[in-house]
């Protein structure tokens, strides 16, 4: 592909018509919340998109945020939308290795120096220096302060990245971190999700291309448009909720139902993520619809929610324990409290004597 | 929509609010049970004093004579926000589910819809009972800061609910965060102000039941 050849360009001849394209507008437009009157402008300035130069850095990972953006089974404008971008440094998806590699990388951060965008999933390690993990010998520290530098902006792909994710867990033996803890002074996105849904990805890949600007985010940094509702708001099962119907095991008449998974530790209520309306595997389902809860994945710090099977208003630790010394303790406190008021009582009695008129007139002769 | 805030309320501010209530009021149960009383050297006129008392905690449920018609507002606004409370309190299925996570017991709960109703009917008991003791004059020359923070502890937490449950003012998780806040918060409030009547109302009762059967009249 030409360096200054345009997404249209592409589209048109891996045979996408233009009214497949518009459709895609449209449904990107609807899921942003633009109005359906921006999608022509929006589908013009998504075609004559230049080829954008990505650097992908890819710190404490699984691998899985590149899998779910990678692994659609039949090629998609969002797919194409991937194909399209310069993705001039990725581990898993390069052809090169070793020292060519980190070439490439400097080559790219020094030739669209200020212009590329940085991709980064995983959490940054900073304990000890951040020798917890390193590339080509650099840790992922320095390799992320380098690559932010000249970046027009960056997106933290996966929960890892955006807010520490699995690596964070407590007791966080690698001093993990996010993009945003570390780097202050550029625009960063945040698209969690353990993995997030590779359309969610594409489609702020869409919206950088067609605006050349990051979408409106929430308080944590995540885009309104497809992070705006929890899942609880909405899941098919809600009516269940509100009818009070729950599935008390995973094979019980409720399960079979389809009832409500809040007992069975759905975090639903708790978590903003679009699986319930843009769903996975090509709008195929997603977890609440195949029977098992919400994990709440795209919330910072979810991993010490509570276990996976424990409801959201469980209490995430024991208080069985601490209300008996509590008990113990107060019922020995009642006793010394009560000790010293009878012995303050007894004081008091031992101190009285009797008054007559003569110890008054004694008194007032004095 | 502040996680972190959200998990610590729920371990170690729960934890922490649980250990003050529990330690609080068996400290001050106890207290009161160990101060003792003179013995009454009378005869007895009526030797089933425990029953007595068992019978007026029940009977002060129940409004004096005439009491009602004097007070009604305020008697049914007492009333609806007590087993407003109550209700909301043990049959939202969240904290049913929160009691059989910690104790092990469970019962059916409501609707949230129902719950939902109820908690706006409870709020609106307790802004009347507010705005009385404000309007009326003799009333809130008797009330005391105390007075009014009891109020506001026992006001939060329904509210904090309603508005996470409705999405209002912050996102759900912060709402959350805030409503469990505010419950520890009445927790910690509950031995140490007049809200630990929920526990000594019943010694109370008693009492004054028992030294009335003891002379043989009914209290
Ligand atoms: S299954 Fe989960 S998200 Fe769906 S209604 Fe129940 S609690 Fe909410």
């Amino acid at each position: 592909m030409a360096e200054n050849d345009n997404l249209g360009n592409l589209l048109a001849r891996r045979g996408i018509s233009r009214r497949t394209f518009l459709k895609f507008c449209t449904a990107l437009a609807s899921s942003m919340a633009l109005s359906p009157s921006m999608v022509p402008a929006m589908a013009e300035s998504l075609a004559k998109a230049k080829r954008q130069s990505v650097i992908w850095l890819s710190f404490q990972e699984c691998t899985g945020c590149t899998e779910s953006l990678t692994r659609s089974s039949q090629p998609s404008i969002e797919s194409l939308i991937f194909d399209f971008i310069s993705l001039d440094y990725h581990h898993t998806l390069q052809a090169a290795s070793g020292f060519q590699a980190e070439e490439a990388r400097e080559q790219a951060m020094a030739e669209h120096k200020g212009k590329y965008l940085l991709i980064v999933d995983g959490s940054i390690p900073v304990a000890e220096n951040g020798v917890y993990s390193t590339i080509a010998g650099m840790t992922n520290l320095q390799m992320l302060e380098d690559a932010a530098k000249g970046a027009m902006a960056i997106v933290a792909v996966g929960t890892c990245a955006a807010y520490g994710g699995l690596p964070k867990a407590r007791p966080n033996p690698t001093g993990a971190v996010s993009v945003t803890d570390l780097i202050d002074d550029k625009p960063i996105i945040n698209i969690p999700g353990c993995p997030p849904i590779g359309e969610v990805i594409t489609g702020v890949l869409a919206h950088f291309l067609t605006f050349g600007a990051i979408p409106e985010l929430d308080t944590v940094g995540r885009p309104k448009a497809f992070y705006g509702e929890t899942i609880h708001d909405r899941c098919y099962r809600r009516t269940f909720y509100d009818q009070g119907l729950f599935a008390e095991t995973f094979d019980d008449e409720g399960a079979r139902k389809g009832w409500c998974l809040y007992k069975l530790g759905c975090k639903g209520p708790v978590t903003y993520n679009s699986c319930a309306t843009t769903k996975w595997n090509q709008e195929t389902s997603f977890p609440i619809e195949s029977g098992h809860g919400c994990i709440g994945c795209s919330q910072p710090d979810f991993w010490d929610m509570g276990g996976i099977y424990e409801a959201v208003s469980e209490p995430l630790t024991d208080l069985r324990g601490p209300a008996v010394t509590a008990v113990v303790a107060g019922a020995a406190a009642g006793v010394a409290v009560a000790a010293m008021n009878k012995q303050s009582k007894q004081s008091a009695k031992d101190r009285h004597f009797k008054v007559s008129s003569e110890t008054l007139d004694e008194e007032l002769k004095k | 929509m502040d996680t972190a805030l959200l998990i610590w309320a729920k371990s170690t501010g729960l934890q922490w609010a649980t250990i003050i209530m529990l330690l609080g009021l068996t400290m001050r149960v106890i207290q009161i049970l160990l101060l003792g009383r003179a013995t009454d050297l009378s005869e007895a006129r009526n030797s089933d004093v425990m029953s007595a008392g068992i019978k007026t905690i029940f009977r002060r449920f129940v409004p004096p004579q005439g009491m009602l018609q004097k007070g009604l507002l305020v008697y049914l606004s007492g009333y609806i926000f007590h087993i407003g409370f109550f209700i909301v309190l043990l049959f939202f299925v969240p904290h049913i589910q929160l009691i059989d996570s910690t104790l092990g017991i469970s019962w059916p709960g409501l609707r949230s819809s129902l719950i939902d109703a109820i908690t706006v009917v409870t709020l609106l008991a307790l802004i009347v009972l507010l705005l009385h003791r404000v309007w009326n004059p003799v009333l809130k020359l008797l009330s005391t800061p105390e007075d009014y923070l009891t109020w506001a502890l026992t006001f939060l937490p329904l509210l904090t609910g309603y508005m996470a449950y409705h999405h209002m003012l912050f996102e759900y998780n912060t709402m959350l965060a805030l409503h469990v806040l505010s419950v520890e918060a009445l927790m910690i409030a509950i031995p140490f102000s007049k809200l630990s009547h929920m526990v000594t109302l019943f010694l109370a009762r008693w009492y004054n039941g028992a030294i009335a059967g003891r002379k043989g009249v009914q209290s």
